[in-house]
C-alpha cells in the first residue's frame, strides 16, 4: 500500500454519479483516504458538458466546461470515477478553447488537463499503487469501456488493481472491446440498436458465470445491468471502485 | 447543381431501417459472420507490420497535403493524362457526370441503340445512379466484379463498401443464380458458383467493346490510373474493350506514383486482410496495341469540394474506401449496410453521405453510432470519424433549432433545461429532488418501468433502479456536518 507522499486529491464524481450512484462516490473516497490522501469535493461541480457536446448541443457545453476548469484550476490532482467524462475534457476541451477563440481559457485548460485522471489511472499511474487492501471473495469480470480503452488507453491498469483484490477470482470477458450499446443518448435516440448490441455483450457476461460485472464507467453498467436485470439474471454490476473499497472477510 | 448521394428519393431515418434490418435475422447472421471473419484476418496482417501506425501517419500526411492543394493537382493530373492519350471531362454533380457517361457509350461503341457497357469496381457510379440513368437511356449496363454482379441480378443494393453483397450467403446466391441463370442443379460449392459467373461474363467480356471502371487512385504526376481487386475481373474490365471510361471522384488524387507504396500496403491490409491485392492494374492515357484505344475519364465533385472549405470535414475525403470501418463497428454489425439508406454505409457513411447532401435525407445519420471510436482505431488514413460525427451532430441542432417544431421538441427541451440546472448548484440540486420525487409514479418494486419523454426508449428494452433517496453530495454534506469523517450510506 506504500506510494507517493500523501495528496490533496479533488474528487469530480460526475453528474450521474453523484444522482444514480452514490456509492461509487462513497468507495472512491474510502479508498483514497484509506491510502493516507485527502479528499476533497468541491459542491459547486455539476456536469463536465459531455452529454450536451456528444450530442450537439456544443453551445449549451461552453459555459458547463467553462464552470469545470475555473473550479479545478487550483487541484493537486482532480480524480474522475467516469472515464468518458475524461476523455470528454482530453479530447475536447482544447477545441472548444481553441474554437471559443480563448486564449486564457485553453491556457487553463492545458495547465488542467495533467491533472486530471480517472480513477484507475490515479491509482496506478499518478500514486503507483496497485494493491490497495481490498477484499472481495467473488468471481468477477471486467468490460473495457470503449472510452477507457480507445480514448484514454487505460492498458490493463484495471486488471493489475483487480488481479491485488484478495479473494476475488477474475474471469475474462468474450469480445470484450466490443461496445455495450449505450452511447449516452444514443441508447434512446436508436433504442432497437442498442439494445440488439445490449444482448450480445449481457450473453458474453453471462457465459464467464462471474457473479459480478464491473467497469470504469457506471453509464456502461447502466446499460448491462439494464439488460440482465430484464432478462431475469441476478448478476451484479459494481463500479471498479466499489471492488476496491470492500472488505469482505476472505477464507 | 444538385448533389445527390444514391437514390433520388428520401430514405427513412436509420432508426426505422435498423429496426427492420434487426428484425432479419438470417441477415444479422451472414453481417456477423462476414464481419468477423474480415476483422479477424485484417488484425493478422496488420499486427505483423512493424511499421503501421508510421504508414497511417504518412498516408494522412498525404492526403491532408492533397486535399489542401487538391486544384493544383486535379489540373496536373489533367495535363498528365491528356498527353498520354487520355481525354478529361469534368462533372459538376450527378447528372452531368451521368450525361457525359452516356454520350460516351453512343460516341464509343458506335451504336444507335441497344448499347452494353461493363462495369467494375465503381461505387462512385452506385452514388450518382448511373445505371439507372445508362438504362434509361437504352444502355445495358453488366456488372463484373462477382458480388456487384450478384447485387445487380438480384435487383438488390450493395450494403458494404468493398463487399457489396456481405448481406448474402452462398446459398442466397445459389438460389439467385438458379433462377436467373437457368441452372436448377446449381449447388452452394463456391467454386460452382464461382465458375457459374465464370461463363456467363467470358462472353460478356469478349462481347461488349465499351468499358467502364472506377479508380482507387488517380497519380498527378503522371496520369496514371490505378484499379486494385481480387478477382481479375477487373483486368479484363480495362483491358479488353475497345474503349474505356473511368469514373473517379476528385478525392481520389494522389501526387506521386511513389505515393503507392505507402497506399498499396494499407488498403489491402485494412480491407479484406490480404498482404497484396491479388490484381494491381496502373495503365497511364492510351497505349497503341495494348488495350484500349480510347480512353475518357470523368472527374466528379457532386457535393466533395463544399467539404474542403472546412479543415475537419476536409478529413473524410481522405478515405481510400477500404471498409475497415464497417467491420469494426458495433452497430453496422447489427444493421448491416441498408439501414443507412444510402450507398455509403457505416461509419464512414454516416459521416460522407450528410455532408456530400448538406445534411439533407441523412439527418439521422451522424447519431447511427456509439462514438466508442472503434472506427477512428482501425482507419488507414487516421480519419477521426468520432469527431467528425459530433461535429455534424452539432450541425443538425444547430439547424434544427432554426425552426419552431425543432425549438419546441422534447429532446431540446430536455437538453436546454439540463443545461440550466448544471449552471447553478442550486438548480442542480433542485433538479435532482424533482427527479426523485418525480419517479414516483414510475416506481414497480425495486425498478422502474415504463418511464415517460425520451427514457421511454430506455425502458421498453432495459430495467433501471431508481434514483437513491440521497445523493453523494447529501452523503458528503452530512460527513462534514457530523465531523466524523463517516456520513450517513447514501
Amino acid at each position: 500500500m506504500d506510494g507517493e507522499p500523501a495528496l490533496r486529491i479533488s474528487l469530480f464524481v460526475a453528474c450521474y454519479n453523484d444522482t444514480l450512484f452514490p456509492q461509487t462516490g462513497v468507495a472512491v473516497t474510502e479508498v483514497l483516504e484509506r491510502l493516507g490522501h485527502t479528499v476533497e469535493f468541491p459542491l459547486a461541480q455539476t456536469c463536465c458538458g459531455q452529454m450536451h457536446y456528444n450530442t450537439g448541443y456544443q453551445a449549451e457545453a461552453i459555459p458547463l466546461v467553462r464552470r469545470f476548469v475555473k473550479m479545478f484550476a487550483d487541484a493537486e490532482a482532480v480524480c474522475v470515477p467516469s472515464a468518458s467524462c475524461v476523455a470528454m475534457m482530453r479530447e475536447h476541451y482544447e477545441l472548444i478553447a481553441k474554437n471559443e477563440n480563448d486564449a486564457a481559457l485553453l491556457e487553463e485548460v492545458r495547465s488542467l488537463l495533467p491533472r486530471i485522471f480517472e480513477f484507475s489511472e490515479l491509482l496506478v499511474n499518478r500514486l503507483g499503487v496497485e494493491d490497495v487492501g481490498a477484499a472481495f471473495p467473488h468471481s468477477v469480470t471486467y468490460h473495457p469501456s470503449c472510452h477507457s480503452l480507445r480514448m484514454l488507453h487505460v492498458g490493463d491498469g484495471p486488471l493489475k488493481l483487480l488481479r491485488a483484490v484478495r479473494g476475488l477470482d477474475l474471469v475474462e470477458l468474450p469480445k470484450q472491446e466490443q461496445c455495450c450499446g449505450f452511447g449516452g443518448t444514443f441508447s434512446v435516440k436508436n433504442a432497437d440498436v442498442s439494445a440488439a448490441m445490449l444482448a450480445e455483450k449481457d450473453a458474453c457476461v453471462l457465459a464467464t458465470g462471474a457473479e459480478v460485472v464491473t467497469a470504469l464507467d457506471n453509464s456502461c453498467l447502466m446499460q448491462i445491468y439494464g439488460g440482465l436485470h430484464r432478462a431475469g439474471s441476478t448478476v451484479r454490476t459494481l463500479h471498479l471502485a466499489e471492488i476496491l473499497a470492500a472488505r469482505e472477510a476472505v477464507q | 447543381m444538385s448533389v445527390r448521394v444514391g437514390k433520388t428519393e428520401a430514405a427513412p431515418d436509420f432508426p426505422i431501417l435498423a429496426k427492420t434490418a434487426l428484425g432479419n435475422e438470417q441477415l444479422r447472421r451472414n453481417v456477423h459472420h462476414a464481419t468477423d471473419v474480415i476483422r479477424n484476418k485484417r488484425a493478422l496482417r496488420v499486427e505483423e507490420m512493424p511499421d503501421w501506425q508510421a504508414l497511417r501517419d504518412a498516408a494522412s500526411a498525404i492526403k491532408a497535403h492533397t486535399l489542401r492543394h487538391l486544384d493544383h493537382y486535379l489540373v496536373e493530373f489533367e495535363k498528365n493524362c491528356t498527353a498520354a492519350g487520355g481525354t478529361v471531362h469534368w462533372a459538376r454533380d450527378a447528372d452531368e457526370a451521368n450525361a457525359i457517361a452516356i454520350s460516351l457509350v453512343w460516341e464509343l461503341s458506335g451504336l444507335e441503340e441497344n448499347a452494353e457497357v461493363i462495369k467494375v469496381k465503381t461505387m462512385t457510379s452506385d452514388e450518382i445512379q448511373l445505371n439507372v440513368a445508362l438504362e434509361k437511356a437504352g444502355i445495358t449496363p453488366i456488372e463484373t466484379d462477382l458480388a456487384d454482379m450478384i447485387v445487380q441480378m438480384g435487383e438488390d443494393e450493395p450494403s458494404h463498401i468493398v463487399v457489396p453483397a456481405l448481406h448474402k450467403n452462398r446459398f442466397e446466391v445459389r438460389d439467385l443464380f438458379r433462377a436467373k441463370m437457368g441452372l436448377p442443379e446449381m449447388t452452394e460449392d463456391p467454386e460452382v458458383l464461382t465458375n457459374a459467373a465464370r461463363i456467363y461474363l467470358r462472353d460478356r467480356f469478349l462481347k461488349v467493346n465499351v468499358g467502364l471502371s472506377g479508380a482507387n487512385f488517380a497519380v498527378a504526376e503522371s496520369g496514371a490510373v490505378c484499379v486494385v481487386e481480387s478477382e481479375g475481373n477487373g483486368r479484363m474490365c480495362v483491358t479488353l474493350p475497345d474503349a474505356l471510361i473511368t469514373l473517379i471522384g476528385i478525392e481520389k488524387i494522389i501526387p506521386r506514383f511513389s505515393d503507392l507504396e505507402v497506399f498499396l500496403q494499407l488498403l489491402p491490409r485494412s480491407a479484406t486482410g490480404e498482404r497484396m491485392n491479388p490484381y494491381n492494374s496502373l495503365w497511364t492515357g492510351v497505349t497503341m496495341g495494348d488495350g484500349p484505344r480510347a480512353f475518357h475519364v470523368i472527374l466528379l465533385d457532386n457535393g466533395r469540394t463544399k467539404l474542403l472549405a472546412d479543415e475537419m470535414e476536409r478529413e473524410t475525403l481522405a478515405c481510400i474506401r477500404c471498409g475497415a470501418c464497417l467491420n469494426a463497428c458495433p452497430v453496422y454489425r447489427e444493421t448491416g449496410g441498408h439501414a443507412y439508406g444510402s450507398i455509403y454505409s457505416g461509419p464512414i457513411g454516416a459521416i460522407l453521405s450528410p455532408q456530400l447532401q448538406s445534411l439533407e435525407h441523412s439527418r439521422s445519420l451522424p447519431y447511427a453510432s456509439t462514438l466508442c471510436g472503434a472506427c477512428y482505431e482501425v482507419c488507414p488514413v487516421k480519419i477521426d470519424i468520432p469527431e467528425i460525427l459530433i461535429h455534424l451532430r452539432g450541425r443538425v441542432v444547430a439547424e434544427d433549432q432554426k425552426t419552431l417544431g425543432g425549438k419546441l421538441s422534447a429532446e431540446s427541451a430536455a437538453m436546454h433545461g439540463a443545461a440550466a440546472a448544471f449552471q447553478s448548484q442550486a438548480r442542480y440540486e433542485a433538479a435532482q429532488r424533482l427527479a426523485r420525487m418525480g419517479q414516483v409514479l414510475f416506481k414497480r418494486g425495486d425498478q422502474l418501468k415504463h418511464l415517460p419523454g425520451m427514457a421511454r426508449e430506455w425502458t421498453r428494452f432495459r430495467d433501471l433502479r431508481p434514483i437513491p433517496a440521497h445523493s453523494f453530495r447529501d452523503w458528503w454534506k452530512q460527513r462534514a456536518k457530523s465531523g466524523t469523517g463517516k456520513g450517513a450510506q447514501p
